[in-house]
C-alpha cells in the first residue's frame, strides 16, 4: 500500500480546481482581459475629461488598478461558484464527497484555486493596461494584501453560492443581482467622493468599495478612506464569508442529504 | 469486526406532502470478505442505505460502521476502507482516464500510484483509452472507469450500486472475474443488482429490502432452500385455464409453475392437457432466487407513508 498523505488530498483538490480552468483558459483568462482592455479603452476615451476623481491622477490612471480589481473578484467568484454548481448538476461531485477530505480542505482547495484564477487575470489585466497608462506602485504592499484578500473574499462568497444553486440560471441571478451591482457601485470607474451625499454614504456600506479603494491606495499613495479602516472591512467580511462557507461544507448544506 | 454494520437505520424524507419513511430501522452486519448482495424493487431503499453507507446521506437514526470506523464520527477512516461505484453513469469532462485516476488517488492521500492505476486499467481492459478524455469514452467504458476510481485507493470494502444495469455482456463477465478475484483476495463487496442471476451466482449471503424494511436475510444456499419448491416451466402462445393463470408467472411465452412435489406436478400437466393448452420446451427445475424473490416481496407486510 502506497503511504498516505493527509495533505496530498488537498494539494490534489486544489491542482484539480486550477487545471480545470486552465485546460479552458481562453475562456476563464484571456476573455476576461480582453473585455478589462475595452473598458479601459472606451471608458478611458469617452470620460477622461468629464470625471474628476484625485488630485494628478488622470482619469486613465485611476480607472486600471479598479479595472484589475473588479477583474480579479469577478473571477475568483466566478471559479468557485461554477466548479461547484457543475460539479452538483453533472453529478461529478459524487467522486469527492466520497473521499475523506474534510471541510477545511475542500475549503482551502476551492478558494485557493479562486484566488489562482482571480489573481492572474488581476495579473493580466494589470500587464496590458499598465502599457497604456502606468498607474504607479506607491505603495505595494497594500496591492497584494487587498488582492489577495478580495479574492479569498470572493472564493468564499463563491463557494457559498455554488452550494445554494440548484440550476444555471440561479447562478446567474446570484452573479447578476449581488455580484455586478457590488462591483459596479464600488467606485470601479470613478472616486465615490464625486458622488452626491446619499449615494456616497450608500458606497460606505459596501465591501467592495473599501477593496477597491483600498488596492489603489497600493497605486497612488491616496485613497477615499484610510487603507486601515479598509483591511478592517475587507479582513472581517472575509472571516464571516469563510465562516459561512466552512459551516455550509462542514454540515453538508445541499451535499450530503 | 464485522466489514459493514447497519444498526437500527432509519430514514425519513420530508416533503411538502408530508414525509416518506425510506429505511426503517434497518439492522445487519456483513461480515469481512463476504460477498453480500442487497436485493429489492425500486424504491425499497437500497440506494438510500448505500448513500448513508458512503457519506452521500445522513440516516434520521441508528449507526452506521465500515471496519469499525463509524460513517459520521469518524468519517475519514470510513472512507478510506470503502469504494464506491455508483449507479449514475458520472464522470468530470475535463479530463482523461489516467488524469481521472490520479486525481481521485490524490483525493485519498496517495501519490505515487501509478502501478497499481496500470494495474486497474489492465484488468478492467482500459489500458488504450487510459490516455482519452472521459467524454470520449462510451457508456461501458465510463462505466470501468468508475469502477476503477472506486478501487484506487484499494479499500477493504467494496460497494457496487447496479454496475451492470445496461451494460454488455462482455463488460458483465471481465466485471465479475475482476471482482470475484478481489473478493477471493480478502475483500468485502457489497453488491445491488437488478439482475438476480447475477446475486445468485456471486453472492454468499443476502439482504432482501422492501418498502424499507429488511424482509428477508439469509445464506443465498437457504433462501433457495427455503421454498423447496420445484418449478415447471415451459412455453407456450395458448391462454391458459382461469385456475391456472392466477397462479402462473408469465413472461412472453413463457410460463412458470410452482409445485410442491411431484403429484403436483401430474395435476399441473393434467389440468393443462384438459385445457388444451399445448405446451413446448417443458423443463422441472428448482425455484431459482427470482422465484425467491418474488414470494418474498408478494408476502413481505408494506409499510404505510406516514404523514
Amino acid at each position: 500500500m502506497t503511504p498516505r498523505n493527509p495533505l496530498r488530498g488537498v494539494r490534489t483538490l486544489l491542482y484539480k480546481e486550477v487545471l480545470r480552468f486552465w485546460k479552458v483558459g481562453f475562456q476563464t483568462v484571456a476573455a476576461p482581459v480582453l473585455t478589462a482592455v475595452m473598458y479601459l479603452l472606451i471608458f478611458g476615451h469617452v470620460l477622461s475629461d468629464k470625471v474628476q476623481v484625485f488630485d494628478n491622477v488622470g482619469y486613465t490612471r485611476f480607472l486600471i488598478p479598479g479595472l484589475v480589481m473588479m477583474s480579479v473578484l469577478q473571477n475568483a467568484f466566478a471559479n468557485s461558484s461554477s466548479s461547484l454548481v457543475q460539479s452538483k448538476i453533472t453529478g461529478n461531485l459524487v467522486f469527492l464527497l466520497v473521499t475523506p477530505l474534510s471541510h477545511w480542505a475542500w475549503f482551502t482547495a476551492y478558494v485557493g484555486a479562486s484566488m489562482v484564477r482571480g489573481l492572474s487575470v488581476g495579473l493580466g489585466v494589470f500587464a496590458v493596461t499598465a502599457w497604456f497608462a502606468p498607474p504607479g506602485l506607491a505603495q505595494p504592499l497594500w496591492i497584494v494584501v487587498f488582492a489577495v484578500l478580495g479574492a479569498g473574499m470572493l472564493g468564499a462568497l463563491g463557494l457559498i453560492a455554488g452550494l445554494w444553486a440548484d440550476k444555471f440560471d440561479q447562478m446567474a441571478a446570484f452573479q447578476n443581482f449581488i455580484i455586478m451591482p457590488m462591483t459596479f457601485l464600488s467606485g470601479v470607474f470613478y472616486s465615490v467622493h464625486s458622488l452626491p451625499e446619499f449615494w456616497n454614504r450608500i458606497s460606505h456600506l459596501n465591501p467592495f468599495f473599501y477593496m477597491i479603494d483600498g488596492f489603489r491606495r497600493g497605486f497612488f499613495g491616496v485613497s477615499d478612506v484610510s487603507p486601515w479602516l479598509s483591511l478592517a472591512v475587507v479582513g472581517g467580511s472575509f472571516l464571516v464569508v469563510s465562516t459561512i462557507a466552512l459551516w455550509l461544507l462542514k454540515t453538508g448544506y445541499k451535499l450530503r442529504h | 469486526m464485522p466489514a459493514v454494520s447497519f444498526q437500527n437505520v432509519s430514514k425519513t424524507y420530508s416533503g411538502p406532502r408530508g414525509s416518506l419513511r425510506a429505511l426503517d430501522a434497518v439492522s445487519f452486519d456483513i461480515q469481512q470478505g463476504e460477498f453480500f448482495g442487497l436485493l429489492g424493487p425500486n424504491g425499497a431503499g437500497k440506494t438510500t442505505l448505500i448513500s448513508i453507507l458512503a457519506g452521500l446521506a445522513r440516516s434520521s437514526s441508528g449507526q452506521v460502521r465500515v471496519m469499525g470506523h463509524d460513517v459520521v464520527a469518524d468519517y475519514a477512516a470510513a472512507r478510506m476502507a470503502l469504494g464506491i461505484v455508483p449507479q449514475e453513469l458520472v464522470f468530470d469532462p475535463f479530463f482523461s482516464v489516467r488524469e481521472t485516476l490520479r486525481i481521485q488517488s490524490g483525493y485519498f492521500g496517495l501519490h505515487h500510484n501509478d502501478a497499481w492505476i496500470g494495474e486497474l486499467l489492465d484488468h478492467l481492459g482500459l489500458a488504450d483509452k487510459a490516455g482519452a478524455n472521459m467524454r470520449q469514452l462510451s457508456g461501458g467504458m465510463k462505466r470501468r472507469v468508475l469502477v476503477a476510481q472506486a478501487l484506487v485507493h484499494r479499500p477493504p470494502v467494496i460497494v457496487l450500486d447496479e454496475p451492470t444495469a445496461g451494460v454488455d455482456v462482455e463488460l458483465r463477465q471481465t466485471l465479475w472475474q475482476f471482482i470475484a478475484r478481489l473478493n477471493r483476495e480478502g475483500h468485502t463487496v457489497l453488491l445491488t443488482t437488478h439482475y438476480l442471476e447475477e446475486a445468485e451466482a456471486l453472492c454468499s449471503r443476502i439482504a432482501m429490502l422492501k418498502q424499507g424494511r429488511v424482509v428477508a436475510l439469509d445464506r443465498t444456499a437457504n433462501l433457495l432452500a427455503g421454498t423447496a419448491s420445484t418449478m415447471l416451466r415451459f412455453k407456450t402462445d395458448q391462454p391458459l385455464p382461469a385456475a391456472l393463470a392466477a397462479q402462473a408467472r408469465v413472461t412472453g411465452r413463457i410460463v412458470q409453475l410452482k409445485a410442491h412435489d411431484a403429484a403436483e406436478v401430474e395435476t399441473l400437466l393434467a389440468a393443462l392437457r384438459a385445457g388444451g393448452v399445448r405446451i413446448e420446451d417443458l423443463e422441472i427445475g428448482r425455484a431459482d432466487l427470482e422465484d425467491v424473490f418474488l414470494e418474498i416481496m408478494q408476502g413481505a407486510p408494506a409499510i404505510e407513508t406516514i404523514a
